[in-house]
């Protein structure tokens, strides 16, 4: 396992963590007009919780994702494959894009999407996936 | 709902299946209800499918309501719903197989999200209408059996591994650069639209990238010379994988070049199916005498499938050599068709008993085998039954599926490739026989001591084994002695392959060429 003592590298990641799960979240949001999106937003995220891996270590990784990568690689899966089967039910074909707009009296206008299910559920995917190999590696070492 | 959605449900089945048991990773019960949950409805689904394509004719889905050519089509013609079916049976015989057969260690490390992968990749690839799609569904299944094939890390399977995933990348990227450089000249994806565009296309460079998709298809295939990757690891993993493997895999290859090699490149058939012809007859016969040299169980198999492949390719390379629209090349392809459905039950059905074999003896080497035709004269019947099927003896499936590509051949005044088809149907039952002689027949070799279960009483955990054998060659026996309906079926979808405009007509990509100059 990766030794790192370094108090920069520890002070830093408490301070980048947040920073970068915030900015991926960012991406994911904004994904679906403009540039970003489930995948890239993903790769963010896993790249922030791999900072962290390497400034601690494998166990205080688990424990502060609390869910193993599986789960969160199943849970994207799932919500990836759902998101297309509402539109079965108005007969139009798998996948097609249903939206809603919510008025909210203090946000004003909120669009909810099926699309936003299926890039949220890109997003675990990838956090999961790449997660998953990354603590595999570590802990081969 | 519409009935579109039916060409969905294969696809879909399995991915929720496998994120379901992909959640539920801790419990070995859940993973295995999902396992049989869902591959049983997946077998529902594909008979649905099968029944209303038959019935209503082609059905087509446009994937997120972009219409073809722009979006991914789903589209299931017979052929691809009697692919799907075959998959739909496979998944969930196989699935019930492995409640006993598999370790439990491997169901641990994801067995089942794996195997529902590989199940979603399979339908995936037989239902798109989009060849880049197709290329995508290779490389979903490409990755689910690379980590079945590893399961369990041993040496063998890591040496059987590389050969699998170095030849199959090899493939994927002949498969990529040939999709390339026909979107280049079509500037299209959707397979009925290339279809369309490449008609009358008298241009060399068609006849090159046909000539790639052949490769790399024969490659995925296991079809002469490039199948040595095949025999190397198929006999590694899991029997429960290898059997799955051994049935469906190679055949998405054949699915593959019957599809490309009926719709899409039809305009130099004297050239590309007369080598598809010889590539078949070779195939079958390299593949049939390296099987005979082979003394393991599941070897003699593993390259026996190799030789399987001969004759379907065969059927699809008689079309060199009759008019394409004429009922010859129809009974050519329905043969082939019927043949790819026999040689999966067939195939499948005795990888499965090869399993029960080393469950109760212990070893695969034909030289420590030996008398359980005295101690397990059901299990010898059953093998015996898929054996006779496999060498093509009537009144069972195999007779019938070389009886149609052989009077194929015949009938386009073939008269080697029918030469060699009946020489290695004689030759498969040498090998046949060997197996049987040697593990059923004599008696156990002296300095192997008869292990306690084979005198034991019967264990029913085994009755899970033994149901799916039971079943499949139930099944094989069915598509010979009843095998009229299944054969109409594979007539019908012949019909379908050499009259391509049905299917153009079906996916319609002309509809939205506005964007286009409109060829």
């Amino acid at each position: 396992m990766i030794e790192s003592k370094s108090l920069i590298l520890h002070t830093a990641t408490r301070f980048l963590l947040p920073l970068q799960l915030l900015f991926s979240l960012f991406l994911l949001l904004r994904g679906h007009d403009e540039p970003g999106g489930g995948f890239i937003a993903g790769l963010v995220a896993a790249g922030a919780i791999a900072l962290y891996l390497f400034a601690f270590d494998v166990p205080s990784t688990k424990r502060m994702l609390r869910a193993s990568p599986h789960d969160l690689f199943g849970l994207g899966l799932l919500l990836a494959a759902v998101s297309g089967i509402p539109a079965l039910f108005l007969g139009k074909p798998y996948l097609t894009a249903l939206w809603w707009e919510l008025e909210f009296p203090f946000f004003g206008e909120i669009k909810l999407s099926t699309p936003l299910l299926f890039d949220i559920g890109v997003y675990l995917v990838v956090i999961g996936s790449v997660l998953s190999i990354v603590m595999t590696l570590a802990e081969a070492e | 709902m519409n009935v579109e959605v039916l060409v969905v449900l294969p696809v879909l089945l399995p991915f929720l299946s496998a994120a379901l048991s992909l959640m539920t990773w801790r419990s070995q019960v859940a993973q295995r209800v999902i396992g049989v949950g869902g591959t049983a409805l997946l077998f529902v689904a594909s008979c649905v499918l099968l029944y209303t394509t038959y019935h209503e004719g082609i059905l087509v889905m446009e994937m997120s309501n972009w219409p073809a050519p722009f979006g991914i089509v789903l589209v299931s013609d017979l052929l691809s719903a009697i692919m799907v079916l075959m998959t739909g049976i496979m998944a969930f015989t196989v699935v019930i197989y492995s409640l006993s057969a598999t370790d439990p260690e491997y169901e641990k490390f994801g067995y089942y999200p794996l195997m529902h992968l590989l199940h979603g990749g399979v339908a995936g690839a037989f239902l798109t209408g989009d060849i880049f799609n197709l290329f995508v569904w290779f490389e979903v299944m490409l990755m689910a059996s690379f980590s079945l094939l590893i399961l369990g890390g041993s040496r063998g399977q890591m040496e059987g591994a590389i050969k699998y995933v170095t030849i199959n990348l090899v493939s994927s990227v002949i498969f990529l650069s040939a999709i390339g450089l026909l979107y280049g000249m079509t500037g299209t994806l959707n397979m009925a639209h290339i279809a369309v565009v490449l008609q009358g296309a008298e241009s060399p460079m068609v006849t090159v990238v046909a000539m790639m998709f052949m490769v790399s298809f024969g490659i995925k295939a296991g079809s002469f010379p490039l199948f040595f990757w095949l025999p190397a690891s198929y006999h590694t993993p899991p029997i429960a994988v290898s059997a799955l493997f051994a049935g469906l895999l190679t055949k998405v290859g054949a699915y593959a070049l019957f599809r490309m090699f009926t719709l899409m490149f039809m305009d130099d058939v004297q050239f590309t199916h007369n080598i598809i012809l010889w590539a078949g007859v070779l195939t079958m016969v390299t593949g049939v005498l390296g099987a005979a040299a082979q003394f393991e169980f599941r070897r003699i198999l593993s390259i026996h499938i190799i030789s399987q492949i001969g004759y379907m390719l065969m059927a699809l390379g008689l079309l060199a050599h009759t008019d394409i629209r004429s009922e010859v090349a129809v009974l050519a392809l329905a043969g082939g068709i019927f043949y790819i459905v026999h040689n999966i039950v067939v195939k499948t059905n005795l990888f499965l008993v090869s399993g029960v074999v080393n469950q109760l003896l212990g070893s695969y080497e034909l030289k420590k085998l030996g008398g359980l035709y005295r101690h397990k004269p059901f299990l010898s019947l059953l093998f015996f039954v898929s054996a006779l099927s496999l060498a093509g003896l009537p009144p069972l499936s195999g007779f019938f599926a070389k009886f149609a590509v052989i009077r194929a051949g015949l009938e386009a005044y073939q008269w080697v490739p029918v030469f060699f088809g009946l020489l290695v149907g004689a030759l498969t039952l040498y090998s046949m026989v060997k197996i049987w002689m040697y593990v059923f027949w004599r008696p156990l070799p002296e300095d192997h001591p008869m292990p306690e279960r084979l005198n034991g009483k019967w264990d029913p955990k085994t009755i899970w084994m033994y149901a799916p054998i039971i079943v499949l060659t139930i099944a094989t026996i069915l598509l010979g002695v009843y095998g009229e309906p299944a054969f109409q079926v594979c007539l019908a979808a012949g019909e379908q392959l050499v009259d391509p405009s049905q299917y153009i007509e079906a996916v319609n990509p002309m509809d939205h060429m506005w964007l286009g100059e409109g060829e």
